[in-house]
C-alpha cells in the first residue's frame, strides 16, 4: 500500500508555506506529521487536507549543547506545540531570545512558518523544518 | 514455558573514554560472567549483544560475531540487538524468550558501549539519531532537549513549581552519587550536594549538566540457564519471573500521555502481570535515570508512587536503602554511568547481585524481588523482573 503523503512532499508543500496534514474518514482526526496510518485510530481511509498554521505552546526547552554540525545554531527553543487541530509538532521559536525565555512562553499562542534545514553527513538535507513565531 | 535463572554476571569498569576496544570490553565482562556461572564458552548455545553505536566509535558493526569467537563460543549463532539505550535490555528479553521457549539451555548476553570515547559532539549527535531523523531532529531534537521539555511539561501538567521541581531533581542526582561511591564500578564516585547541581551549567533548559547522565565506555554481560542447565551450576539462581517490552511513535505523536511515557506503562503491566506481582512487593529496582527528571517520570508509571508526587521521594528518603523503595542503589546511569547498550545488562547484574545478597554497603537487606527499567530513545522500554531462586 502506498503513501497517502510522503515526508518528501510534506516538506515541499512546508516550504510553500503550506501545513498538510490526513483527515481520517473513519474516526475524523487529523494526523500531523504524516504517517502510513491514522495517529488516533490506525484507520487508513485517509485523505490530504491543509491545516491551520495556528496552534499554542505546549513545551519548550533552550538547547545550549548542540548536535555535531550544528553547533552555530545553539542557542536555540526547540519545542512542542499544539496545533488548533488538535496534532502537535515539534519546530524551532524564531523571534524569542533564547537566554530571556522561561515557562512564561508556554501557552503562548504561535503562528507556524519554516526554515531550511539543511541536513547533515547522515539526515536528509534542504528539507523545510517547522519554525513558530510568537502572534 | 520453562523458567529461566541468571547464574553469572560479568561487568567491567564504567569509565570515561578508554583505549581497550568494545571487542574487548565486552569479552572481559563474559569471561568473568562465564567463569562465575562455572562453564566454559563452548557451552554457550547462542550470545545476544546489545550495542548503538560501534559503528560510529569505532567503526565496528557485527561486534557480536568478532566477541564470540574471540571468547571462544565458536560459531555460535550471535546477534546485535539495537533498540537506543535500551539494546541490552532487549537482548536479555530475547535471551530469556529462547530459554523459555525450551529452544536452548545457554545463552550469553550483555551490551558494550563506548559513548565516552565519541566525544560529546558526535555522542550529542548519533544519540539525536534515536528520535525522529526527518520530522523531529531538523528542529534540533536532541536527548537532553528531549527530557529538558517534558521537565517543563511534567511543572506545568502537575503545577509543580519549577524551582521545587528542580530541587527535587536535583536530590535524585545526588542520591546517585552518594550510592556510586560504594559501587566498585562507577564511574563517579564523589559525592555531590544540591548546590553543586543548582550551579551547574545549562545544557538544556531547565537541565544543568549534574541533571544529565555522562557518556561512558563499558560493558556488562550475564549468563542465562533453563531452570534445569541452573540447578547444575548454581545454589543461588535468581530467576527471571516476569518480561515486558514496548515501543511508542516520534515524541510529538505521544500527545496524549506525555509527560507519562505511554509504552512504559504497556511493559511494566505485562511483566508484574507475567510475574504475578504488585509494584508493593519490589524490594529493589534499577530504573533508567538518564536525566534527573527521568527518575521522577519513570518512577511514577512504574507505580512506586502517584502521578505528579515523585518528586518528593527522594528527598524524603523513599528512594533510599531503607526506604519504601530503594531506587538506583547501584549509582544509576548518573553516577555509575551510561555506556548506552550495556545499560540494561548492567542493570540486571545489579538487582542479580542485591537479590544474592552480594553489594556490601549498598546492599538491600533481605531483597527477594528486583525489577530495571529501561528506556531507549523516545519511548522503546524494557522491564525485567527477578526473583530471588532458593
Ligand atoms: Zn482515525
Amino acid at each position: 500500500m502506498e503513501y497517502k503523503l510522503l515526508f518528501k512532499d510534506y516538506s515541499k508543500a512546508l516550504g510553500k508555506g503550506k501545513l498538510l496534514g490526513l483527515k481520517c474518514s473513519d474516526c475524523n482526526n487529523i494526523t500531523v506529521p504524516p504517517k502510513m496510518t491514522c495517529q488516533e485510530c490506525g484507520g487508513t481511509n485517509l485523505e490530504i487536507v491543509e491545516v491551520t498554521k495556528k496552534g499554542k505552546i505546549v513545551t519548550f526547552t533552550v538547547v545550549s549543547v548542540a548536535p555535531e554540525g550544528r553547533e552555530n545554531e545553539a542557542p536555540y527553543i526547540t519545542a512542542l506545540v499544539e496545533l488548533d487541530q488538535g496534532p502537535w509538532i515539534m519546530g524551532n521559536i524564531a523571534n524569542v531570545e533564547p537566554s530571556e525565555t522561561t515557562m512564561d512562553i508556554i501557552g503562548k499562542e504561535v503562528k507556524l512558518s519554516f526554515r531550511n534545514f539543511p541536513g547533515d553527513r547522515y539526515a536528509p538535507g534542504n528539507q523545510a523544518r517547522p519554525t513558530f513565531t510568537l502572534v | 514455558m520453562k523458567k529461566v535463572a541468571i547464574v553469572g554476571a560479568g561487568h567491567t569498569p564504567f569509565t570515561f573514554a578508554t583505549e581497550k576496544t568494545s571487542v574487548e570490553l565486552f569479552s572481559e565482562a563474559a569471561m568473568d560472567a562465564i567463569n562465575e556461572a562455572n562453564i566454559k564458552a563452548k557451552d554457550i548455545q547462542a550470545l545476544n549483544l546489545g550495542n548503538c553505536l560501534g559503528d560510529f566509535s569505532e567503526g565496528q558493526a557485527m561486534l557480536q560475531s568478532y566477541v564470540a569467537n574471540d571468547i571462544g563460543a565458536f560459531n555460535v549463532p550471535a546477534t546485535r540487538f539495537e533498540g537506543a539505550c535500551a539494546s541490552g535490555s532487549l537482548a536479555v528479553r530475547d535471551a530469556f524468550i529462547w530459554i523459555a521457549s525450551g529452544f536452548y539451555d545457554l545463552v550469553l548476553v550483555g551490551g558494550v558501549e563506548r559513548a565516552a570515547s565519541i566525544g560529546t559532539s558526535l555522542a550529542t549527535r548519533t544519540f539525536a539519531m534515536f528520535t525522529d531523523s526527518h520530522y523531529e531532529y531538523p528542529a534540533g531534537m536532541t536527548f537532553p532537549a528531549m527530557f529538558g521539555m517534558l521537565t517543563h511539561l511534567y511543572s506545568k501538567h502537575y503545577n509543580v513549581p519549577l524551582e521545587k521541581l528542580k530541587e527535587q531533581m536535583a536530590n535524585i542526582s545526588v542520591q546517585s552519587h552518594a550510592y556510586g561511591i560504594h559501587n566498585p564500578n562507577a564511574q563517579f564516585k564523589k559525592e555531590i550536594t544540591v548546590e553543586n547541581v543548582l550551579k551547574g551549567f545549562m545544557v538544556c533548559s531547565p537541565l544543568q549538566l549534574l541533571d544529565c547522565c555522562p557518556f561512558t565506555d563499558g560493558a556488562a554481560v550475564i549468563v542465562l540457564a533453563s531452570e534445569e542447565k541452573a540447578k547444575e551450576l548454581t545454589d543461588k539462581p535468581v530467576y527471571i519471573t516476569g518480561v515486558g517490552q514496548s515501543s511508542s511513535g516520534r515524541l510529538s505523536s505521544q500527545k496524549d500521555h506525555l509527560p507519562r511515557i505511554k509504552s512504559r506503562e504497556v511493559s511494566i503491566k505485562q511483566a508484574y502481570d507475567m510475574a504475578g506481582i504488585t509494584p508493593n512487593d519490589v524490594d529493589v529496582c534499577e530504573l533508567h535515570d538518564c536525566f534527573s527528571i527521568a527518575s521522577i517520570i519513570a518512577a511514577e508509571s512504574l507505580g512506586f508512587f502517584e502521578f505528579g508526587t515523585a518528586g518528593d521521594a527522594w528527598a524524603k528518603g523513599e528512594a533510599k536503602i531503607g526506604g519504601k523503595i530503594p531506587i538506583n542503589v547501584s549509582g544509576g546511569l548518573k553516577s555509575k554511568g551510561h555506556p548506552i547498550g550495556a545499560t540494561g545488562p548492567s542493570q540486571v547484574a545489579e538487582i542479580y547481585h542485591q537479590l544474592r545478597g552480594e553489594c556490601g554497603v549498598r546492599q538491600v537487606e533481605g531483597a527477594k524481588i528486583g525489577i530495571t527499567d529501561t528506556l531507549g530513545g523516545d519511548g522503546v522500554i524494557c522491564n525485567l523482573i527477578m526473583e530471588k531462586g532458593w
